[in-house]
């Protein structure tokens, strides 16, 4: 794995093969292993190790990257070679900012996010984890399918102003689908620590899901009551966070042009992003190597902020916005330079509002509606409106009279995001919670009011 | 070092610690990456890697290891972890892998272009992108203007224990430009030649001429606008006609990803899903009406798809395959460990990999539905269609993980009454069942209206991976499509 001081080494000598003003490399290092299973046999089992370095140059205004694995001299002249190539032909650009300041990485010493034991994980103790689930499917004549990762990353921001940083972590992740004839169960986590991750657990209740889910019913398509599970929120409002940012704004591509200061959701909404929460992770630094900020997003309800790469801020202070965005100030959201996106929030933390219902209470106080594990294939279908579509997967139930009925066809749903936060009727704990559409946050279980289901599938 | 020597290394290291197959692929791949926006860079960048995957059968299981280091030291390193990871997969299995008899070759294939990519000035790059966004702005009423340009060269050198040598190299060029009108509570928009990207194919810098980016820019951002001023696409069941680039995505999802053999036997169920396709149903299901039939067609025949190649990722021809033929479902795509469970005693050549650091997967080629036999033009098929609605270009897609329900939005829609195009609808979407909607298929165009569109982001696998899919389609007709769902109740 890489260290700070090796990266170091590297990036003195690539600024020696350049003539440039400025220049800023990102260094990534993975050893990561994967194994998959299906049909209740192991299928696929890979390693990979990589480094990269990714150069950037910067003079008179003009900024362009590369990106090369290839750490030999020739490998590394060529890259710089490559980038001051393209930054050379581009138009002096008036807006654009001096690399970030050494201060601007002050504070990103984060808590750790390595674990020994993450890193010391084999493919035999890999292939053990997976017996045991194969072993749960078998008791439960079921088939199962999956996988179990682990992973050690490093990554570094090194520029020619001083700044350096540095964040080396580890990841474990399991993933299970349980398969009966007519229907499925689901779940999936993963954490920095391998500790934190019980495939026997996950595999017991995916279990539970596929066999309690089996001869699903139709229902007709309609407004219905949802419990959402939290990886099922998740995958939902993963698709608004690219908007919480400045430059969405400035392109007029934000949902939430017009709606910062506004009361867009519930009262019992509040989102922050912080990366130094607890269940949180990847590293503490953004594509320049200035620190994450905690923001807060949403209070109660009311959009509040949005987050800002250096450039965005100075573009949006001189912006006829300005007034209209709550506070601007860097956050260190942006993503790696040049880019058009800007930046976005990616380590969002729902804040509750206290009297925390578990989903099972969730389940016990519903007269009728849907309990949802999961969705899948979501897209946006209004920008503006964040009308999203998507269907229903890996056990989908009818609640009646406070209990679980019985497994139900998958639907499919077009719904607002917006009115969607205006219809939580209760919320659980915030968990960190992973999905498939979106990136993992700390997101809580919802019940809603009147889910929009358009349409219903054959299984 | 020659890249023969590398892989022998790898060869005979896990050959002389107990695997009875394996495959090495050495992949050097490098991309220019251009974009601006409102006349600005977007982003600039290039990039490359290279690296070694070795894939291994040991104890009749997979193991797979990858480096970027191509020392003797790290390959043999990585060549022993391929062998361990392969003996811990062997503890947890039902059936021994059986791979398909595949013929050892040796060849030297590269995509066939006019213009090396990389030979073109970034100037001329960014100038023709600068270009455009400063048409679409243009236009007033649109707010943002996005320009794009990827430029790529894939080159592989796979050897196996069977005594296969192949070397391989791909040109792939792709460009495309969209439109964004905000006003009140919408965000209108508008792309070309293609949503996401646009346009892309095995080609030269000659695709970049050939499609006329500058010359439609105007056209494109004025639809743009004129969407906010106009009604939204009703609801109910109706004719409707799509364009050849919104069917080449129906295909890919509702008729390339079902018949992928891995998916149907259950290997993606925890990520991308199963299929609908269950093994019974191969030369039985009646998948469209008469008039569909879809071919897997990798050869370079078929045209420069983002499919198209000499050999696979594990050493077999490129072949054709008839997928739906007249109507009725006639094959799916495989592999050599896939290939026995349909009764094949050969692959047919479908397995791709991303790059080094990932195993090859079953996956589309160039999947495309062929033009009608008869002559059709687009003009000729409105004329011929009473009412309905034309739908143009792709917003939003979903399908579920059998593939059966799917969802469309597209751009823009078009009344078609009386054989004329009328009214402009903004927010069209369709959707249906799969084979309701092929069956319910009633005219396509000509061989003059069909074109190979390029799906660059085709993502599958975990570990994730992205590749670049052909669909070959020309515009088509489908009677009594529920239209109007994505807004229902919204
Ligand atoms: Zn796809």
């Amino acid at each position: 794995m890489l260290t700070q001081s090796h990266a170091e080494q590297i990036f003195k000598k690539i600024k020696k093969f350049s003539t440039v003003d400025e220049i800023e490399v990102i260094f990534s290092s993975t050893d990561f292993s994967l194994t998959r299973f299906a049909n209740n046999t192991i299928h696929q089992n890979v390693a990979e190790v990589n480094e990269a370095a990714s150069i950037r140059v910067a003079f008179d205004g003009k900024t362009a990257r590369a990106t090369t694995n290839r750490f030999d001299d020739e490998g590394l002249k060529r890259a710089v070679q490559s980038a001051e190539s393209i930054a050379k032909v581009q138009e002096p650009d008036p807006d654009f900012l001096p690399m970030a300041e050494a201060s601007g990485g002050k504070g990103t010493a984060g808590p750790s996010r390595s674990s020994d034991q993450t890193a010391a994980i084999t493919p035999g103790e890999r292939a053990d984890g997976v017996g045991k689930i194969v072993a749960i499917a078998k008791k439960n004549k079921l088939v199962t399918a999956g996988i179990y990762s682990s992973a050690q990353t490093a990554e570094a921001v090194i520029n020619s102003n001083g700044l350096s940083v540095y964040h080396r972590q580890t990841s474990a992740e399991v993933s299970i689908t349980m398969l009966a004839d007519s229907s499925s169960g689901w779940q999936k986590a993963n954490s920095p620590d391998v500790r934190n991750v019980d495939p026997v657990r996950l595999a017991e209740i995916a279990a539970q899901k596929a066999r309690d889910s089996r001869s699903p019913q139709e229902l007709p398509p309609g407004k219905y009551t949802v419990i959402l599970e939290p990886a099922a929120v998740l995958d939902l409002v993963g698709f608004m966070f690219w908007d919480f940012g400045g430059l969405a704004i400035l392109d007029q591509r934000s949902f939430l042009n017009n709606r910062i200061g506004t009361k867009l959701f519930g009262e019992n909404i509040t989102i922050v992003d912080d990366v130094a929460h607890p269940f949180q992770s990847n590293a503490p630094f953004d594509g320049e190597g200035v620190h994450r900020q905690r923001v807060s997003l949403v209070e109660k309800g009311v959009i509040r902020n949005i987050v800002y790469a250096r450039s965005t801020a100075a573009k949006m202070r001189k912006s006829e916005y300005k007034d209209k965005v709550g506070e601007i100030r860097v956050t260190g959201h942006g993503f790696p330079l040049p880019n058009e996106m800007g930046e976005a929030p990616t380590n969002i933390v729902f804040v509750t509002p206290g009297k925390e219902q578990t989903v099972e209470q969730m389940i016990a106080g519903t007269e009728r509606g849907i309990l949802i594990t999961r969705l899948w294939y979501i897209r946006e279908v209004d920008p503006y409106e964040k009308i999203l579509t998507g269907m229903t997967r890996d056990g989908t139930f009818l609640v009646e009279g406070g209990k679980v009925k019985h497994g139900l066809l998958n639907f499919r749903f077009n719904q607002s995001l917006i009115e969607m936060l205006n219809s939580v009727e209760s919320i659980g704990k915030a968990v960190r919670a992973s999905g498939e559409e979106a990136f993992d946050m700390v997101v809580p279980a919802m019940k809603i009011r009147g889910f929009n289901f358009t349409e219903v599938t054959k299984f | 070092m020659s890249m023969k020597q590398i892989a022998n290394w790898a060869l005979n290291t896990v050959t002389q610690r107990g695997a009875s197959y394996a495959d090495v692929r050495i992949v050097d791949h490098r991309q220019r990456s251009l974009a601006t926006k409102n006349g600005k860079v977007g982003h600039a960048g290039s990039a490359e890697t290279l690296g070694i995957g070795i894939r291994v059968l040991v104890n009749d299981a997979w193991g797979f290891a990858s480096t970027d280091d191509l020392s003797r030291e790290a390959v043999d390193k990585a060549a022993a972890q391929a062998v361990e990871i392969a003996k811990a997969s062997s503890r947890v299995k039902e059936e021994p892998v059986r791979l398909a008899a595949e013929p050892a070759v040796k060849i030297e294939w590269s995509s066939p272009y006019k213009i090396d990519p990389f030979t073109t000035s970034l100037d001329q790059n960014l100038d023709l992108l600068t270009r455009i966004d400063a048409e679409l702005l243009a236009v007033k009423g649109v707010t943002l203007a996005e320009s794009s340009m990827q430029l790529g060269r894939y080159e592989q050198w796979f050897y196996n224990t069977d005594g296969s040598d192949i070397h391989q190299t791909r040109v792939i060029t792709g460009a495309g430009f969209c439109a964004l009108a905000f006003q009140g509570t919408e965000i209108m928009k508008r792309s070309y030649p293609n949503s996401f990207g646009g346009q892309h194919q095995n080609r030269g810098y000659e695709l970049i001429d050939e499609l006329k980016l500058l010359e439609n820019a105007r056209r494109i951002g004025e639809e743009a606008v004129a969407l906010h001023k106009a009604e939204r696409c009703p609801e109910g069941r109706m004719n409707l006609v799509l364009d050849s680039s919104q069917l080449g995505l129906q295909i890919h999802e509702s008729i390339g990803h079902p018949i992928e053999l891995d998916r149907v036997l259950g290997y993606e169920a925890n990520f991308a899903g199963t299929s609908f396709l269950t093994l019974e149903k191969l030369r039985t299901l009646r998948y469209g009406s008469d008039l569909v039939n879809v071919v897997a067609d990798a050869t370079e025949q078929h045209g420069p798809g983002l499919g198209t190649f000499a050999y696979d990722d594990e050493g077999v021809q490129a072949q054709c395959t008839p997928i739906i033929t007249k109507g009725l479902f006639t094959g799916y795509i495989s592999s050599r460990e896939t290939a026995h469970t349909i009764g094949e005693t050969r692959s047919n050549g479908t397995m791709r990999a991303e790059g080094w650091n990932r195993i090859p997967l079953v996956r589309m080629t160039n999947i495309s539905i062929l033009p009608g036999d008869k002559p059709l033009t687009f003009d000729q098929l409105i004329a011929g269609t009473d009412d309905g609605i034309f739908m143009q270009t792709n917003r939003s897609w979903s399908i579920d993980d059998k593939r059966y329900n799917f969802q469309f939005g597209c751009e823009i829609g078009w009344e078609i009454k009386g054989g004329k195009l009328g009214r402009m609808f903004k927010n069209p979407s369709y959707s249906g069942i799969t084979t309701e909607f092929w069956n319910s298929m009633d005219a396509i165009c000509s061989r003059d209206q069909w074109t190979l569109w390029g799906t660059p982001n085709c993502g599958k696998g975990q570990p994730m991976q992205t590749m670049g899919t052909g669909h070959g389609a020309s515009p088509a007709r489908f009677r009594n499509v529920k239209i109007g769902t994505a807004y229902k109740g919204n």
